[in-house]
């Protein structure tokens, strides 16, 4: 490739990007790295996604045709679909938001009692697997509650449909709004918060004119996430969706009902599109509103409020949401030792012994699958964020985009559009493996790759710089330095990667073949044979299996990757005596 | 620093640099322009020379600096490392090693790891890794803290490992990027000399960026004061401060005063400038060629080399201010609506002056600079 020396001429930004491409030319294996990147991604994110697209516009012969998208637009059937899932969304988002500022701000703010524990409370449902609230759910609510029939006396309960839905999302999606708002509170200077309390105002005039204004961001960006996760979810609406159908679900029912890839890609479209908007809303919108600026510089530290009639309402509130967490989770353990919910309670490990036998060798693949696919996720999720957070070359922004992409495109929309490119020669990965190892990994890795960006962002350029002068090249580098100092990331994006292969479902569904089926769509089906026992036992040991293996990479990781020092044993013993 | 001679244990492997005009243009982030960070440079390093690059921030000082590195690639013009052109050879390949301003050792390793990783990367035999490493920790005073992290060292011994790392592997030429500037200032002082001394004991070719006059006076061979992306002046420690070529440099290496004149042409080797009514003369080579006889010009003084006294001369002031140092005395003298600061040295045995006083300024000619 010829470049010019010449700088003059050249158009904004340009001459940082010709250089950085040049110095990658210049770096064989970081070029082989970005090419290898860009060519995966292409396949296996690009392509897919186009594919489904086109799907949805032509006809059998393969003509542009819209027939499939007026015929769905312009059916009753459908619309009520699509508004029903943007409702739920709708309201799940904001309630689950009003959730999660309410335990962000008693986090961040109040001088409540037990804050590690509510902290993790607030956390705990993200790494749950799926079925567990709403298995819990009917084992409360259901014909045989505990709480409806058993203390209640009501006979028959319809528990499934829309209110249940709101109630199982609101839990397993509040958490996401925590997160994002506990982050921005404690990032606004408590400087602030003070000049107001110092001009006069109380605190309900505080919160009102300073706080939650600059919390603002943090608030739309929760919501937007959490409907994001509201609109794609399978589990729960296809558990205790009931009469209440979703996008997804419909998407489902016509796939495996009559089959019809066209009408599913065209659905597909419809869910793709609101998620697709809401995450580009939020990362290209909200975040550049953000009114917050983290300066870096330890400021004094805030001083928490501890009047009694603010402090013990949200104390109680927190802890009142927190018991039902711990409800409905204690629920699911006990249903698992449970002989017949609701007739007769006596314990037995009988729901062990039959879901092993049900189960044993989905779990098995469940495992296998998504230990490989944390592993290459995390590797991968590292690399590109070690080629995109630096640098600019041409390229790059393809890489940036289409890598965090599978963030936001719904599960049941990813497991359409790879039948739909893998399932003919040369890419016939349909039935195989191989089809969802890859999927895991791509639909998993933004998160190692964004904690893998920020870690580097962090690390001075210098540092690198520092061991290309003492003569390594990029490779050596990135073992020696950029590698190690990726622990922390690395392993978050390999548990997290981990974690939502295991419990996946919606991208899945389509995917599993007879010879590799998974846990997950095994304890599906046990809810169309109303073996809730069994697949609260399937449940409780998948709970199991997420910590032993959290623990497990968290060994792995330390012992690869902490830099194993080479200091001779010195002949001074004293100094080894520690 | 440990006084042992060590010089004949270090193979001789340092070469020259040469810039041969070079130039760097950057892009503005924010505007897109263009900006000229380098402006068509020459300089020479000698085989075994300090080279201070000084300048105010902006100057093209560290950009200079991390062409030699590679980190940046010249727009136009050449680098030579010991004769040989490397354009195309990157960072790790140009035999080099550099000490950053925020040392940059490697949190996650120990001291020894961190001193010992260029030769790690050499792939050296691990018993000439382990006689080279100790070597080094020796010579910088670091036995013993072999197992430290670089977070559990204090500043200066952070310094040390980083300068030790750099060293270990017997570089051709030594880059410093303001590798003191987060020192306090009675520690700088120290590793300033522990440095110069180490240099010249080891004899490696080096080029140490710095916006500290005193710094950059204190330990170089040569000081180059930039601005702009232009040099402005090369020369020894003692060529710039004694003769200036401009009002810049005089004033950003230690204090001048600018006494307003005009030049009225050369009387033999002399110069001869008015001031007011009274004439000066300046003897060789007091002249800058770039100044018309007939024209405006400024008279360059160091406030250290203009005597006061209580009888009449040609120049008379009034004393506005006098501040007490210690070491000095340091006065601001009013003369024709002009600041003059002047210092008297041993205030203890020299005649004091009080505010409002009159007093006649003596330049000491043969330290007199004319300007444009």
């Amino acid at each position: 490739m010829e470049v010019t020396s010449d700088g003059r001429g050249k158009s904004a930004a340009q001459m940082k990007r010709i250089n950085d491409t040049k110095s990658i030319l210049r770096q064989p294996i970081l070029l082989i790295a970005v090419i290898a990147t860009i060519v995966l991604l292409l396949l296996f994110v690009v392509y897919p996604l186009v594919k489904v697209l086109i799907f949805s516009l032509t006809d059998e012969t393969g003509a542009i045709s819209l027939e499939n998208l007026r015929n769905i637009v312009s059916s009753s059937r459908y619309l009520k679909v699509f508004s029903r899932t943007m409702l739920l969304g709708l309201i799940v988002a904001i309630l689950a938001t009003i959730v999660g500022y309410i335990f962000a701000y008693t986090i961040t703010r109040v001088n409540v009692p037990l804050k590690g524990f509510l902290r993790t409370i607030a956390t705990l449902p993200i790494l749950s697997p799926p079925f567990v609230l709403s298995l819990s759910v009917i084992f409360l609510f259901g014909k045989q509650g505990l709480i409806t029939k058993n203390l209640l006396g009501i006979k028959g309960n319809n528990v499934y449909g829309m209110p249940s839905l709101i109630v199982v999302q609101v839990m397993s999606f509040f958490p996401i709004a925590y997160l994002t708002l506990s982050g921005i509170l404690s990032s606004i200077d408590a400087s602030v918060e003070d000049a107001a309390c110092n001009m006069g105002a109380g605190r309900w005039k505080t919160f009102w004119t300073v706080t939650f204004p600059l919390s603002l961001p943090g608030i739309i960006s929760g919501a937007l996430l959490v409907f994001i996760q509201s609109l794609e979810d399978f589990s729960n609406p296809a558990t205790i969706g009931g009469d209440y159908t979703t996008l997804s679900i419909e998407v489902y029912n016509i796939i495996t009902g009559s089959y019809d890839m066209r009408k599913g890609s065209v659905l597909a479209i419809l869910l793709l599109v609101p998620a697709v908007t809401a995450y580009l809303l939020n990362k290209y919108w909200v975040n550049k509103k953000s009114f917050v600026t983290v300066t870096g510089k330890p400021t004094q530290a805030r001083k928490m409020i501890d009047e009694a009639h603010i402090k013990w309402p949200l104390f109680i509130i927190c802890i009142i949401f927190t018991a039902i967490i711990l409800l409905f989770y204690g629920t699911v353990i006990y249903g698992s030792f449970v002989r017949t919910w609701g007739i007769d309670f006596s314990m037995t490990l009988d729901q062990y012994r039959r879901a092993l036998q049900y189960g044993t060798g989905s779990l098995q693949n469940s495992i296998i699958l998504a230990v490989i696919s944390a592993i290459i996720g995390g590797l991968l999720g590292m690399i590109i964020a070690y080629i995109t957070a630096k640098r600019d070359y041409y390229g790059k922004k393809f890489i940036e985009v289409s890598s965090v992409l599978m963030f936001a495109v719904p599960g049941t929309v990813l497991g359409i559009s790879y039948i739909l490119a893998f399932n003919t020669k040369p890419l016939l990965l349909t039935g195989t493996a191989a089809i969802l190892v890859i999927v895991f990994t791509f639909r998993n890795m933004p998160v190692a790759i964004e904690s893998g960006t920020t870690t580097l962002l962090q690390i001075d350029n210098s540092i690198e710089e520092a061991s290309t002068i003492l003569g390594a090249n990029s490779g050596y580098s990135f073992r020696r330095i950029t590698l190690p100092l990726l622990r922390n990331a690395f392993f978050s994006g390999i548990v997290y990667s981990f974690t939502k292969a295991i419990t996946a479902v919606s991208a899945v569904i389509f995917l599993i073949s007879p010879r590799w089926t998974l846990i997950t769509s095994k304890i599906y089906g046990l809810f169309d044979l109303a073996k809730y026992g069994q697949a609260s036992a399937l449940v409780t040991m998948l709970i199991g299996i997420l910590l032993v293996f959290i623990g497990i990479f968290n060994g792995l990781i330390n012992l690869l990757l902490a830099p194993r020092s080479k200091v001779p044993q010195l002949k001074n013993k004293a100094e080894d005596n520690k | 620093m440990s006084q042992t001679n060590f010089t004949s244990e270090f193979s001789k492997k340092s070469s020259n640099v040469i810039l041969k005009d070079i130039t760097k243009i950057f892009q503005q982030p924010d505007t897109g322009k263009d900006f000229v960070a380098v402006n068509h440079i020459n300089l020479e390093i000698k085989d075994g020379e300090m080279v201070t690059l000084l300048g105010p921030s902006g100057c093209g000082k560290t950009t200079t600096l991390r062409m030699v590195s590679g980190f940046e690639y010249p727009t136009s013009g050449s680098v030579l490392i010991g004769g040989r052109d490397v354009a195309k050879v990157p960072p790790n390949k140009r035999g080099i090693s550099m000490v950053f301003q925020s040392y940059a050792l490697f949190p996650h390793m120990n001291v020894w790891d961190n001193v010992a990783y260029g030769l790690d990367v050499a792939k050296v035999s691990k018993e000439e890794m382990i006689r080279r490493t100790e070597k080094v920790m020796d010579m910088m005073q670091l036995k013993g803290m072999e197992r430290r992290f670089p977070n559990q060292l204090s500043g200066g011994q952070q310094q040390r490992v980083a300068l030790a790392r750099a060293v270990v592997i017997e570089p051709s030429v030594l880059l410093f990027d303001e590798p003191l500037s987060n020192l306090d200032a009675k520690l700088r002082e120290s590793m300033r000399d522990d440095l110069r001394a180490l240099q010249q004991r080891l004899g490696i070719t080096s080029l140490y960026v710095t916006h500290d006059q005193s710094e950059a006076m204190a330990i170089s061979d040569r000081v180059v004061i930039m601005k702009d992306g232009n040099i402005v002046q090369q020369g020894t420690p003692s060529e710039i401060y004694e003769q200036p070529v401009n009002r810049f440099v005089a004033n950003f290496i230690g204090k001048a005063n600018f006494i307003e004149g005009v030049y009225k042409g050369r009387e033999g080797t002399s110069a001869v400038v008015e001031i007011g009514d009274d004439k000066f003369v300046i003897p060789k080579p007091g002249v800058m060629p770039d100044v018309e006889a007939g024209s405006s010009c400024c008279l360059t003084i160091r406030p250290e080399s203009i005597h006061l006294s209580k009888e009449n001369g040609p120049l008379m002031g009034t004393i506005k201010r006098a501040t007490y140092y210690g070491t000095k005395i340091e006065y601001e003298v009013e003369l024709h609506d002009q600041s003059v600061i002047v210092e008297v040295y041993n205030p203890q045995l020299t005649e004091r002056f009080q505010t409002g006083e009159k007093v006649s300024l003596n330049l000491i000619e043969q330290c007199v600079r004319v300007l444009k």
